[in-house]
C-alpha cells in the first residue's frame, strides 16, 4: 500500500463523524456488553477466574425439552403475524397522513402514540374495558388469547409503523409521480413501480423494528396470553427470576441475541439493495381532501385510528370516572390520600415529576448517542467502509430484544464498584431507558440522513463551509423531523417503562408506572379505581410531553 | 432555540437524577421485595432506633429480590434483607448469604414459625394463602360453600375457581404446596387433573386472578379465587364507605390454607453489621410488629403484638395450616412446578 492510500484511510477514520461513533460505542460497551458478558461468564463459567471450566450441564435441559422448541417457534410465528397485521393497518393510514391536511390530524397522531406508553397491565385493562365481556363492544366476544395478543401488539406498535412510514412518505417528491402520470402511467402502475419501491426502505425499517419488538414481547404475552403461551423473553424471565436457573436463562438470552443479529443483518442487506432516490426533504405538500374518494379515505383512516387507539383509551378513562355506576371523581381524590400512612404512598405530582425527569434524561442520552451513531454509520457507508457499517448497524439494535432481567442481573454483578457503582444509582433508570430508546432514534434518523444527496454537502464544502457548519445548517434541519420522531419514542418508552424502574427507583424517586403497580398490588375496590385513575393521568401527562417535544423541535419543518 | 438554553436543559436533566439520589451521613440499606411497606411514623422510629438514615431498596418480587441478593453476595447492595419466605428459604441458606444473629424479642416469636436452627433467618411475619369466595354470589345462587379443597372437584363447583400459575406467582405456588401437603406427593397430580376437568382457570398473577376474574372484585365470572386470609380485611379497609361485613369470605378449614412465613436476616459482608443488628431488633419490636397488618396485610410473628380492629373483626387465623418440611420444598420445588406445568398447561 503506498503512502497516499494510507493517508486517505487515516483521513476517513479521523473524520469527525467517525469519531462521533465512539460515543454510542463506549455507551454500549460499558452499559450493555460489559454487564452481559458478566452474567454470561457467571452462568457458563461459574468458577471464573480461578477455574476456566465451562459448565455445560444445562444442555440436557435445553435439548430435552419439547416445550422450549415450541416456545421458539411460537415466538417467531406470533411476531410475524403481529408485524403483518400492524403493517396492513398502518399503511393506508400512513398514506392519508402523509398526503392530506385535515382537521384533527394532530389529535389523531397523538392518540395513536399514547398506547405505546402504557404498561402491559393497563393495556390489558384497556382492551378489557372496550372489547371484554362487559366492555362497550362486548358483543364482539373477543376472548381467545391469541386474538387479544395480536390486538395488543397492533395497538402498541401501530404508532411506530405509522410515524416512520408517514415521515418518509411525506418526504417523497411528488413530481416523480407527476412525471410518470404525464408519461401515461395509471395510478396503480405509479404506486407499484414508483411509490412502493421508493417507500421500501421505510417499510423494511418499520417492519423490522415492530418484528423485533413483538419478538421480544413480554408483558403482553404474560398477561393476555396466560400461562399457556410463552415467548423466549417470557421464558427467560421465568427461568431467571423464578427458577434462578441462570445457565438456561443465559443460553436463551444468547439465542435471542443471535436471532436478532441475524434478523438485523438481513435487514441491513435488504435496505442496501433498496432503491435509493433522492427525494427532497423539507416541507411536504399536504393538500385538503377534495374528491369524494379522498374524503372517504381520510374518514376511513380517522375512523380506524379512533376505533383502534382512542376507543380503548377512552374506555379506560371512563372506568376511572365511574364509581358504583355513577360518574364520580372519587378515585382522583383518593390518589392524594395516604390511608395507611405508608412510606411507599406515591403522591401523584411526585410521580409525575420523576417520570418527567427520567424520561427527559433518557430522551437526551438517546438522542445524543443515537444521532452520533447515525452520523457515523451514514458516513462509513458513504466512504465505502460498508463492512464496518454493516457490522455495527445490527449491534446497535440489540437492546430492543435483550431480556431486561438478564441485563439487570448483569448490571448487579458488574457495575458494582466505583467509579461505576450504578447498582442503586438513580441514573441507572434513564441510562437503561436510553439504551432501549437509542435504536428508535437510530432507525428514524438513519434513513433520513441517507436520503440527503451527498452532492449538496460537497457543494457546501466547495463553497467553504466547515463540516460543523454543514451539519448545523444542512443536515440538522433536514433530519429534525426524524429526530423528533425518534425522540418521541425514546421519551415514551421511558414514561411507560416499568421493569428497569422497579429495579432501581427507590422510595425517593417513584414514577407513574410504579404508582400504578402499587395500587394494583393490593385488594380493595378503591385501589383498582385509583390504578385506573393514575393510568389515565399517565396518558394525559404523556400527551403533554409529546406536545412539548414537538413544540421545542418545530423549526418550521412540517412534521405530522 | 438558543444553544446555551439547550445546554442548560441538558445539564439540568443529567444532574437531576444524580442529585435526587444522594443522602448524607451514615446509612443503613434494607433490601426487600415490592410488597414491603411501613408507615411514615414507624420509619422515623426505625431511624432513631438504628441511629442512621434508612434506605429501603425494593428489588422486584420476593424471588427476584433474593436472586439479586445472592448475585451481589461478595459486595452486597444492602445490609439487611427482609422477605425470604418459607418456599425460598432453601435457596437463601444454600447460597450462604446471611449471618447468624439472635435479635432482642426473639423469645416472643411464635415458635411454630422458626425454621432456621442457626438463626441466620428470623421470622418477622406470616400470612395464610387460602381460597376466597364471593359471599353475595353464593347467596344469590343458593349454593352451599365448599368446605375444603376436595369440594372444588365436585360438579356443582364446575367453572367457578381461578388459581395462579405456581411458576410465576407466590400465592400460586403456596396453593400448589397446599394440595401437595393435603393429598400427598403421589396423589396431588390426580387432584389437579380432576380440577382441570372441572374447569379450573389458571392465570399468571394474583392481580389477574383477583382484578380480572374474581366476581367480588371485578366483572369476572369466578366466585372462588386463591388469595390471602387477610384479603377480606383489606376489602373492608380499602372500601369507601366502609361496610360492616366483608364482601368476601375465606376457606381455611381442613388444612386448606398454606402458611407463608417471611424472614429477615443480616447480609454477610455488610459494612454496617452494627447498624443491621439494631435494625433486626427493631423488626421484632412491638412498634414494627403492630405496623405490619395494615401495611402488608399479613400477621406479626411476635405473640406480643396486638392486632388492629379491622383484623380482629374480619380475619380468622387457622390453627391447622397446611405445611411441608422446608427441606422437602427445597428439594422438590422445581420438580413439582414442572409436573404441574406439564399437567395443567398442555
Amino acid at each position: 500500500m503506498d503512502g497516499n492510500a494510507i493517508a486517505v484511510k487515516t483521513r476517513i477514520y479521523t473524520h469527525p463523524y467517525v469519531l462521533a461513533g465512539l460515543v454510542p460505542l463506549v455507551f454500549f460497551l460499558v452499559f450493555y456488553f460489559y454487564p452481559l458478558a458478566g452474567i454470561f461468564i457467571r452462568s457458563f463459567v461459574p468458577d471464573f477466574p480461578s477455574h476456566l471450566h465451562i459448565d455445560l450441564s444445562f444442555w440436557d435441559q435445553v435439548t430435552g425439552s419439547q416445550r422450549l422448541a415450541h416456545i421458539i417457534w411460537f415466538t417467531f410465528w406470533q411476531a410475524a403475524v403481529s408485524t403483518g397485521l400492524t403493517l396492513a393497518s398502518a399503511f393506508p393510514c400512513a398514506f392519508v397522513m402523509s398526503h392530506y391536511q385535515f382537521k384533527g390530524k394532530k389529535f389523531l397522531t397523538l392518540c395513536a402514540s399514547i398506547p405505546f406508553v402504557l404498561p402491559a397491565v393497563v393495556v390489558a385493562a384497556a382492551l378489557d374495558a372496550s372489547f371484554g365481556k362487559n366492555g362497550c363492544l362486548g358483543m364482539l366476544n373477543i376472548r381467545h388469547p391469541l386474538v387479544l395478543i395480536f390486538m395488543a401488539h397492533v395497538f402498541y406498535n401501530f404508532s411506530v409503523m405509522l410515524r416512520i412510514l408517514t415521515s418518509f412518505w411525506a418526504g417523497l417528491r411528488a413530481n416523480i409521480q407527476e412525471a410518470a402520470a404525464t408519461l401515461g402511467a395509471g395510478p396503480f402502475q405509479i404506486f407499484i413501480h414508483i411509490t412502493l419501491p421508493l417507500l421500501m426502505p421505510a417499510v423494511w425499517a418499520a417492519s423490522f423494528l415492530v418484528f423485533i419488538f413483538c419478538f421480544s414481547s413480554f408483558g403482553i404475552i404474560l398477561i393476555l396470553g396466560g400461562p399457556a403461551y410463552s415467548t423466549i423473553e417470557a421464558e427467560i424471565y421465568r427461568q431467571a427470576a423464578y427458577m434462578f436457573n441462570l445457565p438456561v436463562a443465559s443460553f436463551l438470552s444468547l439465542l435471542q441475541i443471535g436471532f436478532t443479529l441475524v434478523l438485523m443483518g438481513l435487514y441491513t442487506a435488504f435496505s442496501r439493495k433498496a432503491v435509493r432516490f433522492a427525494p427532497k426533504a423539507g416541507h411536504a405538500n399536504f393538500k385538503p381532501p377534495q374528491k369524494f374518494r379522498e374524503k372517504a379515505a381520510v374518514a376511513g383512516s380517522a375512523g380506524f385510528i379512533i376505533l383502534l387507539c382512542l376507543f380503548p383509551l377512552a374506555a379506560l378513562a371512563g372506568k376511572s370516572l365511574v364509581h358504583d355506576g355513577q360518574v364520580s371523581l372519587i378515585y382522583y381524590q383518593a390518589i392524594f390520600v395516604n390511608p395507611a400512612n405508608s412510606i411507599f404512598h406515591v403522591p401523584p405530582f411526585t410521580a409525575i415529576k420523576f417520570s418527567f425527569i427520567f424520561a427527559g434524561t433518557a430522551l437526551i442520552i438517546a438522542l445524543v448517542t443515537g444521532l452520533c451513531a447515525a452520523l457515523c454509520l451514514n458516513h462509513l457507508d458513504r466512504v465505502k467502509a460498508k463492512g464496518l457499517a454493516a457490522f455495527f448497524d445490527p449491534l446497535f439494535m440489540l437492546p430492543l430484544s435483550t431480556s431486561a432481567v438478564t441485563l439487570g442481573f448483569g448490571i448487579i454483578i458488574t457495575l458494582d464498584r466505583p467509579p461505576l457503582n450504578l447498582r442503586s444509582s438513580t441514573l441507572l433508570v434513564p441510562l437503561v431507558h436510553a439504551l432501549v430508546g437509542f435504536p428508535f432514534v437510530l432507525r428514524a434518523v438513519l434513513p433520513a440522513l441517507k436520503r440527503i444527496p451527498n452532492d449538496i454537502r460537497e457543494a457546501a464544502a466547495t463553497l467553504g463551509a466547515s463540516p460543523g457548519k454543514i451539519f448545523r445548517c444542512l443536515d440538522l434541519p433536514l433530519i429534525s423531523g426524524a429526530l423528533t420522531a425518534g425522540g418521541v419514542f425514546a421519551f415514551t418508552i421511558s414514561m411507560g417503562e416499568f421493569g428497569a424502574t422497579i429495579f432501581t427507583a427507590g422510595p425517593r424517586t417513584p414514577t407513574i408506572p410504579l404508582a400504578i403497580y402499587r395500587f394494583l398490588g393490593q385488594p380493595g375496590a378503591m385501589n383498582y379505581g385509583q390504578a385506573m385513575a393514575i393510568s389515565t393521568l399517565l396518558m394525559v401527562v404523556t400527551a403533554a410531553g409529546f406536545i412539548l417535544i414537538e413544540k421545542i423541535s418545530s423549526n418550521g419543518v412540517q412534521q405530522f | 432555540m438558543k444553544p446555551y438554553a439547550a445546554v442548560a436543559i441538558v445539564c439540568f436533566f443529567l444532574a437531576m437524577p444524580i442529585l435526587t439520589g444522594q443522602a448524607l451521613g451514615r446509612e443503613l440499606t434494607l433490601m426487600t421485595h415490592d410488597s414491603f411497606s411501613m408507615s411514615e411514623s414507624v420509619l422515623e422510629d426505625f431511624k432513631t432506633a438504628v441511629g442512621a438514615d434508612i434506605t429501603v431498596l425494593r428489588s422486584g418480587d420476593a424471588g427476584q429480590a433474593l436472586n439479586k441478593a445472592i448475585l451481589s453476595k461478595n459486595n452486597p447492595m444492602a445490609d439487611l434483607f427482609f422477605g425470604v419466605d418459607n418456599t425460598f428459604i432453601g435457596r437463601a441458606l444454600d447460597n450462604d448469604i446471611f449471618m447468624a444473629y439472635t435479635p432482642k424479642g426473639f423469645e416472643d416469636i411464635n415458635t411454630t414459625l422458626l425454621l432456621d436452627g442457626e438463626n441466620r433467618l428470623i421470622p418477622v411475619d406470616f400470612g395464610d394463602v387460602c381460597l376466597n369466595y364471593d359471599i353475595k354470589w353464593f347467596k344469590a345462587k343458593h349454593l352451599a360453600l365448599p368446605a375444603g379443597l376436595e369440594d372444588l372437584i365436585r360438579p356443582e363447583y364446575k367453572d367457578l375457581t381461578v388459581v395462579q400459575n405456581p411458576a410465576t406467582s407466590s400465592p400460586g405456588l403456596a396453593f400448589l404446596l397446599t394440595t401437595i401437603s393435603r393429598f400427598g406427593e403421589n396423589e396431588y397430580i390426580s387432584f389437579w387433573q380432576k380440577l382441570k376437568a372441572n374447569g379450573v382457570m389458571v392465570v399468571n398473577s394474583w392481580q389477574e386472578a383477583y382484578w380480572g376474574q374474581f366476581t367480588a372484585a371485578s366483572k369476572g365470572e369466578r366466585p372462588i379465587v386463591v388469595s390471602y386470609a387477610s384479603s377480606p380485611a383489606a376489602e373492608v379497609f380499602y372500601a369507601d364507605p366502609k361496610p360492616d361485613t366483608a364482601p368476601t369470605g375465606i376457606i381455611i378449614g381442613n388444612r386448606s390454607a398454606f402458611r407463608q412465613i417471611e424472614f429477615a436476616g443480616i447480609l454477610k459482608n455488610s459494612a454496617n453489621t452494627d447498624l443491621a443488628k439494631k435494625a433486626m431488633d427493631f423488626l421484632l419490636s412491638n412498634k414494627f410488629q403492630e405496623d405490619i397488618p395494615l401495611q402488608m396485610f399479613v400477621f406479626p410473628a411476635s405473640t406480643k403484638a396486638r392486632l388492629p380492629e379491622v383484623f380482629l373483626k374480619h380475619v380468622k387465623i387457622t390453627d391447622a395450616p397446611a405445611s411441608l418440611p422446608a427441606d422437602d420444598i427445597r428439594q422438590n420445588r422445581d420438580k413439582w412446578i414442572r409436573e404441574w406445568t406439564e399437567t395443567l398447561l398442555r
